[in-house]
């Protein structure tokens, strides 16, 4: 039986800024490409990853540019999980709804975009929400062999 | 910092913006401010160039969503432009293509102002 090795691939802090936007999808490049993901899979996952972020900032946050948002990377053979990690208010995404464009066209909503696009992206999109203390998002996408 | 840049040229009534870069939600209010200013010129016709466009989040997408209405209402149109594969695909992914006329290239896109 072998033994699988996990990669802590890393760890980005950075504040609650969209200019921070940028950083973060490098970080998460260099990370994909270093655990061998196909270039069309990291593209999805700097997207899904962006749209996380935004919605703290917007969000958790509310645009207030002095919060935390802590981004972990790790991986094996068979999996890439981003672990997102912020301390503002909490988030509920049973109540996003399924996104219908024509209601949103006409109503100019577009917040729920973010989080269609992450789970249309990604394999699996996990929240964790300890009220009043902190709010985890995982992201993981499997790593395709060959 | 990503980079983004627009430009914007005229041919005839019809304006033509140029996307260049990482749209995202930082970058997204130099294109809100593009359409703002020329529906305040009472520019409706509007072809977007995607050509030299690296990136989009929803933040970007948010953004065609937000004019539209206004400058249907007034006759006139956003019509999309030179879209690559990946950025197409995120377009198609949340269904735009119902909603927005996507072109292979600025010609077509003119010529169908043109007809209307």
């Amino acid at each position: 039986m072998s033994v699988r090795s996990k990669n802590k691939a890393g760890e980005l802090r950075v504040k609650s800024k969209t200019e921070n936007l940028s950083e973060i999808r490098d970080f998460v490049s260099t990370n994909a490409s270093a655990a061998g993901i196909a270039s069309a899979s990291i593209d999805n996952i700097i997207l899904a990853v962006d749209e996380a972020c935004t919605n703290i900032i917007n969000h958790a946050y509310k645009l207030s540019p002095q919060g935390e948002i802590i981004i972990k990377i790790d991986y094996d053979e068979e999996k890439f999980t981003i672990t997102i990690i912020d301390y503002g208010k909490s988030f509920e995404p049973d109540r996003i709804p399924f996104p219908d464009l024509r209601k949103y066209y006409r109503e100019h909503k577009v917040g729920g975009l973010g989080m269609y696009l992450m789970k249309s992206l990604m394999d699996d999109v996990e929240y964790i929400t300890v009220p009043g203390k902190y709010n985890q998002v995982l992201l993981s996408k499997k790593i395709k062999s060959g | 910092m990503a980079e983004f840049s627009t430009s914007i040229k005229e041919n005839g009534d019809i304006r033509i913006i140029n996307l260049k870069g990482y749209l995202d939600a930082h970058t997204a209010p130099t294109l809100e401010n593009n359409f703002t200013e020329l529906i305040n010129n009472s520019k409706f016709k509007i072809i977007v160039n995607f050509e030299e466009l690296a990136y989009i989040s929803s933040a970007g997408l948010g953004v065609f969503m937000a004019y539209i209405e206004n400058i249907r209402d007034n006759k006139g149109d956003i019509k999309l432009t030179n879209m690559s594969d990946k950025v197409f695909n995120i377009f198609d992914l949340l269904g735009f293509p119902l909603l927005y006329e996507i072109y292979k290239n600025e010609e077509e896109a003119i010529k169908k102002f043109s007809g209307s």
